[in-house]
């Protein structure tokens, strides 16, 4: 993943070079998550085996893999690379296009359909808090700004320095079928920090991250269609 | 409450289960007074149906009186006597705006399930395997209905349970069956299965002006009643040869439309059925589909093939060839109940059908797991059984 504002590189840096114990340690981690990923034989367990290989590659090197051939510093050269996680997603959904556009705009209503979020606060000037809580219960915390807004047509974010995670991303939102319908396309690119790969992916991403996406929008869809997300049991799926 | 629950494979029980509550805002709690076991839920009693869990209520035909309604509902009130249709729909996506209200987008909550199988998912339905979303069934003394401001039709009280109950399900989907023929006056319809959903397919053949339909099966008390009631022309697979014997009834030409009401259990005599039983037995194939391949074949040029029944898997040997040959148009899926429902019920209010005429046993909750069982072994001349779960022994 490529977002690497320079100070999460920093971060990353200053943490990438430990003694002999620490890394085999850290060799042994990846490899059992490796394995154990494999094992599963199912697309999480791959997510977790992709996830832990930059763990093993600075377990044996001493360094996180070099994600980006620009300058670290330089966000949009880190976003054009090929290594990290990008998941997209598309869903259409049967509403106008401002009112798809107005519900989403609002960060407030994330919450109901991003159902690992806890809070979105919006701090004004493009800026937002966020806050999500794994299956473990532990909280996960990010601010963010966008970076780039064009009404009805696309949000784009990025999470700010000195967050627990990197991520960018972009919703896309476009009219089809002579107004009648909007489809949704989301992409989403994350970096999870030094330390917490598997904490992350297992906190915010409590499964396959396409598949998490893919809920979200369903969420919206069904929230903006049917009024109400529906469910078999008291929990939604 | 009492519930009818799948245990297993061939392992139906009645538990107390607990009572089911308003979940979503446009939800209704109906007081079950009549429910039946549809010829699909054998299916889930043989093990077909994949993602049934240990526990799930079964059954998706059911009726009753509304005795709770979610916030957002303003369409039924508390006593409401309603009819429940087994395909749950939203009311506002896509499909259900276009009347293909079986394949609705917001109301499998486990669509994820279906996509990984089928690529995308349709309409959740009520205690039919969690890939089609785990709702609880209305084999019960009480079930929650989702969406019930869109779904649920008021019945009025003139027209007994019995009359109405059909309306859940096999009238309807024998009707679309029907509907999907494209009946012209004068023309012969073929109908494979003559069980409750072939019985209804018969009738409402006859009410969109066929001129003649041909009952296939190999039970005489079903043939008999489709002979009788349904005024088709029966014949028995076990007796004659069915593409000669429809050869020779349409002068050579063929039927203008044939239906499977048979679907994925299919029973034949011929060789390519007992091919199926030894690939299913072994797990190599899922579906047998005997009767499809026959209305394949003996269907007419430029005719069409209608499958009400229900199809899971992968089908072997599925003769493509002669339905390209022949110009055939293949029509099939889940019914689309909410498009149906109320032009039936008037139907049955201008007295022009009473779906009562399928019923053999009346029984109460209690008689699910012996009922399943003799449905499925066709004994005592078991067609339709209606379980009444206010009532006892």
């Amino acid at each position: 993943m490529q977002v690497l504002t320079s100070s999460a590189r920093e971060t990353i840096e200053s943490n990438g070079r430990g003694d002999a114990a620490q890394r085999w340690a850290t060799i042994a981690t990846a490899t059992a998550a490796i394995a154990f990923g494999i094992s599963r034989r199912s697309v999480p367990g791959l997510c977790l085996a992709a996830a832990a290989t930059p763990l093993a590659y600075r377990g044996v090197t001493g360094e996180w893999p070099r994600l980006a051939n620009g300058r670290a510093d330089d966000t949009r050269a880190a976003l054009g690379g090929k290594a990290g996680v990008l998941v997209h997603e598309a869903m259409r959904v049967e509403k106008p296009l401002d009112e798809v556009y107005a519900f989403w705009r609002r960060f407030e209503n994330l919450p109901q359909f991003m159902t690992y979020l806890e809070t979105v606060t919006d701090l004004g000037n493009g800026r937002s808090h966020w806050v999500a809580r794994g299956p473990a219960g532990a909280l996960v915390e990010w601010d963010a700004e966008i970076v780039n807004e064009v009404v009805n047509k696309v949000i784009g974010w990025r999470s700010l320095p000195d967050s627990d995670i990197v991520t960018a991303g972009s919703v896309n939102f476009t009219p089809v079928r002579n107004g009648r319908s909007t489809q949704v396309a989301v992409r989403l690119q994350y970096a999870p920090p030094a330390g917490r790969a598997g904490s992350w992916l297992a906190t915010v991403f409590g499964r396959e991250p396409n598949q998490t996406i893919r809920e979200d929008l369903r969420h919206v869809k069904q929230i903006l269609e049917a009024g109400e997300i529906p469910r078999a049991t008291a929990e939604i799926v | 409450m009492k519930a009818v629950c799948y245990h297993g494979k061939e392992d139906i029980r009645v538990d107390t289960v607990p009572d089911p509550t308003i979940l979503n805002p446009r939800d209704a709690i109906v007081k079950v007074t009549a429910t039946a076991i549809c010829g699909s839920d054998l299916h889930i009693y043989g093990g077909y149906i994949p993602t049934m869990e240990k526990g799930d209520v079964l059954g998706h035909e059911f009726m009753g009186e509304v005795v709770e309604v979610g916030r957002d509902n303003h369409k039924l009130k508390v006593g409401d006597r309603v009819v429940v249709p087994f395909t749950i729909a939203c009311g506002h996506c896509y499909f259900c705006k276009e009347q293909m209200w079986s394949l609705c987008d917001n109301s499998n909550p486990n669509a994820w399930m279906a996509e990984k199988l089928y690529g995308f998912s349709g309409s959740g339905l009520f205690g039919y395997s969690h890939m089609y979303g785990g709702y609880p069934g209305g084999q019960a003394e009480f079930a929650r209905v989702p969406f019930a401001d869109v779904g649920p039709l008021k019945v009025p009280d003139s027209l007994t349970d019995e009359q109405v109950l059909f309306l859940s399900d096999i009238f309807p989907t024998g009707y679309m069956a029907a509907e999907n023929c494209q009946i012209k006056p004068g023309d012969t319809v073929a109908v494979w299965g003559c069980g409750p959903v072939g019985q209804f397919a018969i009738q409402s053949a006859f009410l969109l002006g066929a001129e003649r339909v041909i009952a296939i099966d190999r039970f005489a008390d079903r043939l008999d009643l489709a002979a009788s009631g349904g005024r088709a022309t029966a014949l028995n697979y076990a007796d004659v040869d069915i593409p000669e014997a429809l050869r020779d009834l349409t002068g050579g030409q063929g039927p203008d439309a044939c239906i499977d009401a048979v679907g994925l259990e299919s029973h034949g005599t011929t060789l390519d059925a007992w091919y199926d039983r030894a690939k299913a037995s072994m797990y190599l194939a899922t579906d047998r589909p005997h009767a499809l391949r026959q209305a394949i074949g003996c269907c007419r040029k430029g005719g069409t093939v209608s499958i009400p029944g229900v199809y899971g898997g992968w089908l072997d040997k599925f003769p493509l060839g002669a339905a390209f040959a022949k110009g055939l148009t293949l029509k099939m899926g889940q019914t689309h109940m909410h498009k149906y429902m109320p032009l039936l019920l008037d139907r049955i209010e201008r007295g022009e059908i009473d779906p009562s005429f399928i019923i053999t046993h009346r029984v109460t909750l209690d008689d699910a797991p012996d009922m399943y069982k003799t449905f499925r072994e066709k004994a005592d001349d078991c067609l339709k059984v209606v379980m009444k779960p206010g009532t006892h022994h």
